[in-house]
């Protein structure tokens, strides 16, 4: 990133099941000038609600923004922010490489030395599935490149808390005590 | 029983305390309006345009303080209803809009007067809703009403199909909503509360910033009281103008752009800014480098996402601005600042705001001080954006809260006439004066027929100066007198158009005539016209041009020691 005070911020928010919470979402955040640069929307483990993980590019005073301004969205129950040294990331990216007889063995052992999977096998292209961080991905696809990539396909990042704390704990703690619209304030108290 | 989608939207809003509705029937809405005579406690009024049922819907809301509804149909019915909409989300205005959409299995197939208004209102409403089953309406609407009308208000649009109208269902309403996702904090954090309580202790030169939080919660009294007690000057931003007396000794004016300058100086000055129930919008802050920068800040706002977005408090605090004024009560004590108050004093004296120049021309800030003083501070104001808009901020008086609305945010031209049809039907007691301007008064000039039609008896004062003012004013400082597109070369005549629309009017040209016309319009029973046509090049002063600060303001030339830069 070429602007100072930007990096990359991952939030995840949980959400209400209602028609075009999604586009509530995304459109939120684009009228606010913020860039999405990843997207994942499932399922959470509770019925009814779906989590949004997504990461942005931005300073941390639009990132503020963006979480208080998602919090106002009736549909968003609760948006948390990662830190980045204690978070799992993990993205899925399905790579379908050109091959010939000649290249074929040498594709098959760069996939081995990442560790991915090759899913489908044509006489002239392979499929290559890999999961892990957006650098391991970046760096499988440089050295795939030289054989020619016809498609790409990427998850976008999903992301977990390391240790025991789970996301519906805090939202339930926060739920209960003033309303999960409080947790946005409440990052004052000790300012 | 079971009801049809209209009789449940008719039920709905019956139970929501919906008296009135402002809108205009069409295809897509027709089985909503068929089902009205057997609602006879739904007062309906026809408008002419869905732009003015919009504003008029606002208009009663402002003047009520109840959730405003507007009906319109399908297509161009809603997006007629965008800008009340948008006006409405920027100055926190809580509605209700309900549209008529084309029949379910046409949706998506660009069927006749089809529009996605759930789609395009997506940014500029609080919430909205397509209702899919009519067995949806009630819980929709209850929502509906819930969200606009509580936190910091908002208008909701609910789009619903013509046959989810006309499908039955059992009728069932919920007492309670359930919103996991929203859920308003009101009281402040006791710590934030204490610490608001100490610093105000400690200022020296402490100044409150009200804005529309004060009349939108309902904290009049309580502003008084905090004011009273601790002694502390205060100023009001547009859209609080009103909730605190004009006459009391304590108000310092209206800060900003065309603010009074001793208010914009006064903030300069400040050590400690309590910012209640306002969003330091750049017309009030200028360069946010350059604003209060000797004061420490509380923010109280019942909006999170204000908090920080454009300065950052010292102490914020997140509630209902009455809820939080009523626990900073308990724990400010008396105090006072002699010294402060009469350095306001003099910046008061040595930055007046120039009443009104010993002219014989008509100005329009003649009108505006003849019209306060005829009405003597208890008639309703409403104004439209510009000139006129901040003539009235500076030189009207008001002794009660909530007497003075204005399109702030958005700033909509053409507000003041339908806004004010609607502040009138909601409030039958009160005189409503409509402010205009000559431009803004022919974008929604065609309510006049709704206001005749319902003997809805609004005063009109069209501050007529043939131009669209305040552009004209920009172009002559900062463009060089390049009057471009800003001079009319043949407006109507206001008075035969109003003679035409079946109310009387009258023509004012000299000063000498201001009083006796507007005596004239309030001893008349119903609508009634005045055309100030009012100099053209006069301008609205002090001013502070856009994104600057109090060392670039502009104030009257004839004030001794103006500043010209």
């Amino acid at each position: 990133m070429a602007i100072e005070g930007q990096r990359k911020h991952t939030l995840t928010a949980l959400v209400q099941d209602r028609p075009g919470v999604l586009n509530r979402v995304v459109s939120l955040v684009r009228r606010r000038g913020i860039n999405i640069s990843s997207l994942a929307v499932g399922h959470s483990e509770t019925p009814e609600l779906s989590r949004l993980t997504f990461v942005i590019d931005g300073d941390d005073y639009s990132v503020e923004q963006a979480t208080k301004q998602l919090y106002k969205l009736i549909d968003v129950v609760r948006v948390s922010e990662f830190a980045e040294d204690q978070v799992v990331a993990r993205e899925l990216a399905l790579i379908k490489v050109r091959t010939t007889a000649a290249s074929r063995s040498e594709v098959i052992e760069i996939v081995d030395i990442f560790r991915a999977k090759i899913v489908d096998v044509a006489p002239s292209s392979i499929i290559v599935e890999i999961t892990g961080d957006e650098e391991k991905i970046d760096a499988l696809m440089a050295l795939l490149k030289p054989f020619g990539i016809r498609e790409v396909m990427r998850s976008g990042r999903l992301a977990m808390q390391r240790g025991q704390e789970i996301l519906a704990q805090r939202e339930k703690s926060q739920a209960s005590s003033n309303g999960p619209h409080a947790s946005a304030p409440t990052d004052y108290e000790g300012a | 029983m079971k009801l049809t989608g209209a009789q449940m939207v008719c039920e709905s809003l019956i139970k929501e305390g919906v008296d009135t509705v402002f809108g205009i029937v069409g295809g897509a809405i027709l089985p909503l309006y068929q089902t009205l005579p057997e609602y006879p406690q739904i007062r309906h009024i026809l408008c002419r345009h869905e732009q003015g049922a919009g504003h008029a819907a606002e208009g009663y809301s402002r003047a009520t303080g109840q959730v405003g509804v507007a009906w319109a149909t399908s297509g161009p019915g809603a997006t007629n209803l965008v800008t009340a909409i948008a006006t409405a989300q920027m100055d926190s205005i809580p509605l209700v809009c309900i549209t008529g959409q084309v029949g379910r299995p046409a949706i998506g197939r660009d069927a006749f007067q089809e529009t996605d208004i759930t789609g395009i209102t997506l940014p500029i409403t609080k919430y909205n809703y397509l209702v899919m089953e009519a067995s949806e309406i009630p819980r929709v609407i209850k929502e509906a009403f819930h969200i606009a009308r509580t936190g910091r208000p908002g208008p909701v649009l609910v789009d619903i199909p013509k046959d989810v109208l006309t499908d039955l269902a059992e009728f069932i309403y919920p007492d309670e909503v359930d919103l996991p996702g929203y859920k308003p904090v009101m009281d402040g954090h006791p710590n934030m509360i204490k610490r608001a309580a100490k610093l105000i202790a400690e200022a020296e030169r402490p100044l409150i910033l009200a804005g529309h939080g004060v009349s939108i919660s309902g904290a009049y009294e309580e502003l008084k009281e905090l004011a009273e007690k601790a002694q502390i000057p205060v100023i009001t931003t547009l859209l609080g103008i009103s909730s605190f007396p004009s006459n009391h000794v304590l108000y310092t004016g209206m800060p900003g752009m065309h603010g009074m300058a001793y208010a914009s100086l006064a903030i300069d000055e400040a050590d400690l800014i309590l910012a209640l129930g306002m969003r330091f919008d750049d017309r009030v802050t200028g360069r946010l480098s350059d604003f209060a920068k000797k004061a420490k800040i509380i923010h109280v706002d019942i909006d999170p996402a204000e908090i920080g977005k454009n300065v950052s408090p010292t102490v914020p605090i997140v509630g209902d601005l009455k809820r939080v004024l009523l626990q900073l009560n308990d724990q400010v004590q008396p105090k006072t600042h002699p010294q402060w108050i009469k350095e306001i004093d003099q910046l008061k004296e040595r930055h007046p705001l120039v009443r009104a120049k010993d002219s014989d021309k008509l100005l329009p800030q003649h009108v505006i001080q003849e019209i306060t003083e005829a009405t003597n501070g208890e008639a309703m104001v409403i104004t439209g954006v510009g000139q006129h808009q901040m003539w009235a901020a500076q030189f009207f008086r008001f002794n009660h809260p909530n007497l003075f609305h204005t399109s702030g945010g958005l700033g909509t031209m053409g507000f003041e006439v339908p806004a004010a049809m609607g502040a009138q039907v909601g409030r039958p007691d009160l005189q409503v004066w409509s402010v205009a301007g000559d431009g803004g008064f022919q974008m929604t000039m065609s309510e006049l027929a709704t206001m005749v039609e319902n003997n809805i008896p609004v005063k009109f004062a069209v501050i007529n100066n043939n131009c669209l003012g305040m552009v004209r004013q920009w172009q002559q400082f900062f463009y060089d007198k390049r009057y471009v597109a800003t001079m009319y070369t043949h407006n109507p005549d206001f008075v035969k158009l109003a003679d035409a629309f079946g109310m009387p009017a009258a023509r004012v040209t000299e000063r000498s005539q201001i009083r006796a016309a507007v005596e004239q319009a309030m001893a008349h029973d119903g609508p009634f016209l005045i055309d100030f046509q009012v100099e053209v090049e006069e301008n609205v002063f002090p001013m502070i041009p856009a994104g600057q600060s109090t060392t670039e303001m502009m104030e009257d030339p004839i004030v001794e020691g103006a500043i010209w830069r």
